[in-house]
């Protein structure tokens, strides 16, 4: 057990220090000067020349990468262009905005996907399943930017029913101003008991999360129903039904709880994937993540912090990856001996 | 991307060649349907000048005095910002995404083979090295990747290609190198190394040929989800640039006006959907027909 998760955390160490390298490698594929884009448009020789030294481009690739080394490891992860901030700082606020709507995204897309999968397994090929088939492909098919636009446009522009952007009403500022303690605005909200203010958060997350939920749900509900379909066939499963249990039960207790582990897997993975797809999406709805961060930095093309969160997402990733794989080696021991 | 693996199938009764594909056709309307529609825009792409109805208007033209007009019999989907014809446009548009995923696969498929066959065949430290190189390629959620690096790279459609077939080529090594490791393992490639027969001769008649089905699933699969990202980097701006008739950029440029004119962006967003529903439908039909059994989770 030990062995299996330090074999792990090790493989992980060093997939980590490749995505640092091939961080590195790009930004110095940047065509152009970095050090001209940093000394603005009317700066002279001498100041680009400064510039350049300021920002270390006069060192040789070896040092420069090894100073990156150090500089990510101690939380140095270089200016922003355009907010002028260090990069970390402005990830660290951003940040908790985008985990809370990649979260709610992920609760939404299991909600749904769960139960039909599960009802397309039960009746493999028929017409209800063929449906579920097709609208769990639509939703990986979807470019999430355009329903994105789409649901803006009808739910708030012409039905009204929900807020069309921001993170909750901007009039809440003034009588129910939310106290930051964790950065996390629904976690503050809920702590410090301000209601309005959470009322306000939910009904504002409603149709983003929505959005970024249509590609997991999709997978989700496709995974489901096969490891549901892989499983109801396997001996205790007849067991069970022997045992005079109800098709019901049969599914959605005994079948379903050994289609958790891939699907928790495939849950971890999709993550990553989903704060990628905030990238999309939150722009649109004004929502103040690493979207939106992102979204400005392509913008204005600020290389340091497009790098940043790119860096930021590759790490979340690989640690996400790490617990499952680690979870999963606890819960089903027969994963340690592959 | 991630796929869901596929239920087992059931073993069916051996029959003629054509009356068993027409029977898994049959039993699989979701596959017939995507494949008539992908032939269908492949049609359209081809021809984009006959059954546009204004053909100048795919590039720099412009009409200022037919600027963003509704939908109407002259114009079917409207008129853009510029008073192009959005019909015209979309149907250009087909185009541009198809062929793009087509040269990011082709792109992907040249540098994956070659190092998932010589890291499933040799294995050992050559199996080490690509396969932690892939590792840390897989580490990034595909979009981010092509994303940094069509960042960095001068924007047009031919960075923004690269930039995907970078991020895509890691999966079809690690598939590969699973199937050639597991050939390269049996008992015949074992006589043939007896007999004196070089390493390429091998890999070349034996290996590559038993390894490569569920590659050919896996790029179908991938031809929906290849123009999915493209589209969503156009759409950031980080792709084809105006006047190019790209569909993720006329969503793009069509959101500054979307509240009041609501057909810019409706029906190429439409079309990608389409696109993207329609190749995904014929790649989850396809490996259910073909491959029935391979999943790319862990």
């Amino acid at each position: 057990m030990t062995g299996y998760v330090a074999r792990r955390v090790a493989l992980a160490a060093l997939v980590v220090a490749g995505v640092i390298i091939a961080t590195f490698v790009i930004a110095r594929v940047v065509p152009g000067d970095p050090a001209a884009t940093w000394a603005g448009p009317h700066a002279s020789a001498a100041q680009v020349a400064a510039a350049r030294r300021f920002l270390g481009l006069d060192r040789p690739p070896l040092v420069q990468l090894l100073a990156y080394f150090g500089g990510i490891l101690s939380g140095n992860w270089g200016l922003s262009i355009h907010t002028h901030q260090p990069v970390l700082s402005d990830i660290g606020t951003a940040a908790p905005a985008s985990l809370e709507l990649v979260t709610a995204a992920m609760i939404i897309a299991l909600a749904v996907a769960v139960p039909l999968g599960l009802v397309s397994a039960r009746w493999p090929g028929g017409l209800v399943d063929q449906a579920i088939r097709a609208v769990s492909i639509l939703g990986v098919s979807m470019p999430i930017f355009w329903m994105a636009l789409i649901l803006q446009l009808v739910f708030s522009q012409r039905l009204h029913v929900l807020p069309a952007a921001g993170e909750y009403s901007p009039g809440l500022l003034f009588s129910h101003p939310l106290a930051q303690r964790t950065g996390f605005s629904l976690i503050d909200a809920t702590i410090s008991g301000n209601w309005p203010m959470l009322g306000s958060i939910l009904v504002h997350l409603v149709l983003p999360a929505v959005v970024v939920a249509a590609y997991p749900a999709g997978l989700i509900a496709r995974m489901v129903r096969a490891q549901v379909l892989d499983t109801v066939s396997e001996t205790h499963i007849q067991m069970i039904r022997a045992l005079g249990f109800s098709e019901r039960t049969v599914y959605s207790r005994f079948a379903m709880k050994l289609a958790w582990n891939p699907v928790a897997a495939a849950v971890a993975l999709v993550f990553g994937y989903s704060l990628v797809n905030t990238f999309l999406v939150e722009a649109i709805f004004d929502w103040p993540g690493l979207g939106s961060y992102t979204a400005a930095s392509i913008a204005t093309l600020d290389t340091p912090a497009i790098l940043g969160v790119t860096l930021f997402i590759a790490l979340v990733y690989v640690a996400a990856n790490l617990a499952v794989d680690i979870i999963q080696s606890v819960l089903d021991p027969r994963i340690r001996l592959r | 991307m991630i796929e869901a693996p596929s239920p087992t199938a059931i073993p069916a009764p051996v029959l003629p060649r054509g009356q068993a594909l027409w029977r898994g056709l049959r039993a699989n309307p979701l596959l017939v349907a995507g494949g008539l529609t992908a032939v269908l825009i492949l049609v359209v792409a081809v021809a984009a000048p006959l059954l546009a109805p204004f053909p100048g208007d795919a590039g720099s033209a412009t009409h200022p005095f037919f600027v963003l007009r509704p939908p109407s019999a002259q114009h079917w989907f409207g008129t853009d910002q510029v008073g192009r014809d959005v019909l015209s446009r979309v149907i250009y548009g087909a185009r541009i995404s198809p062929l793009v995923a087509v040269i990011v696969l082709v792109i992907a498929c040249v540098i994956g083979i070659p190092l998932g066959i010589a890291a499933g065949y040799f294995g050992g430290w050559v199996d080490e090295v690509i396969m932690r190189v892939t590792d840390v390629f897989l580490a990034f959620p595909s979009l981010l990747l092509a994303l940094a690096l069509a960042a960095v790279l001068p924007t047009s459609l031919t960075s923004l290609t690269i930039a995907i077939a970078v991020t895509w080529w890691p999966w079809y090594t690690r598939l590969i190198r699973g199937q050639a490791a597991s050939v390269a393992g049996r008992p015949y490639i074992d006589s043939c190394r007896a007999l004196g027969i070089p390493a390429w001769r091998i890999i070349t008649r034996h290996v590559l040929p038993n390894s490569v089905t569920p590659l050919i699933v896996q790029v179908s699969l991938d031809v929906g989800g290849v123009i999915l990202t493209a589209s969503a980097l156009s759409f950031l701006g980080l792709g084809a640039q105006d006047p190019t008739p790209d569909w993720g950029l006329m969503v793009s440029e069509g959101q500054t006006y979307f509240t009041t004119d609501w057909w810019v962006v409706t029906f190429p967003g439409i079309a990608i959907l389409v696109t993207a529903f329609a190749f995904n439908l014929l790649g989850d039909g396809l490996r259910d027909l073909l491959d029935p059994k391979r999943s790319l989770l862990p």
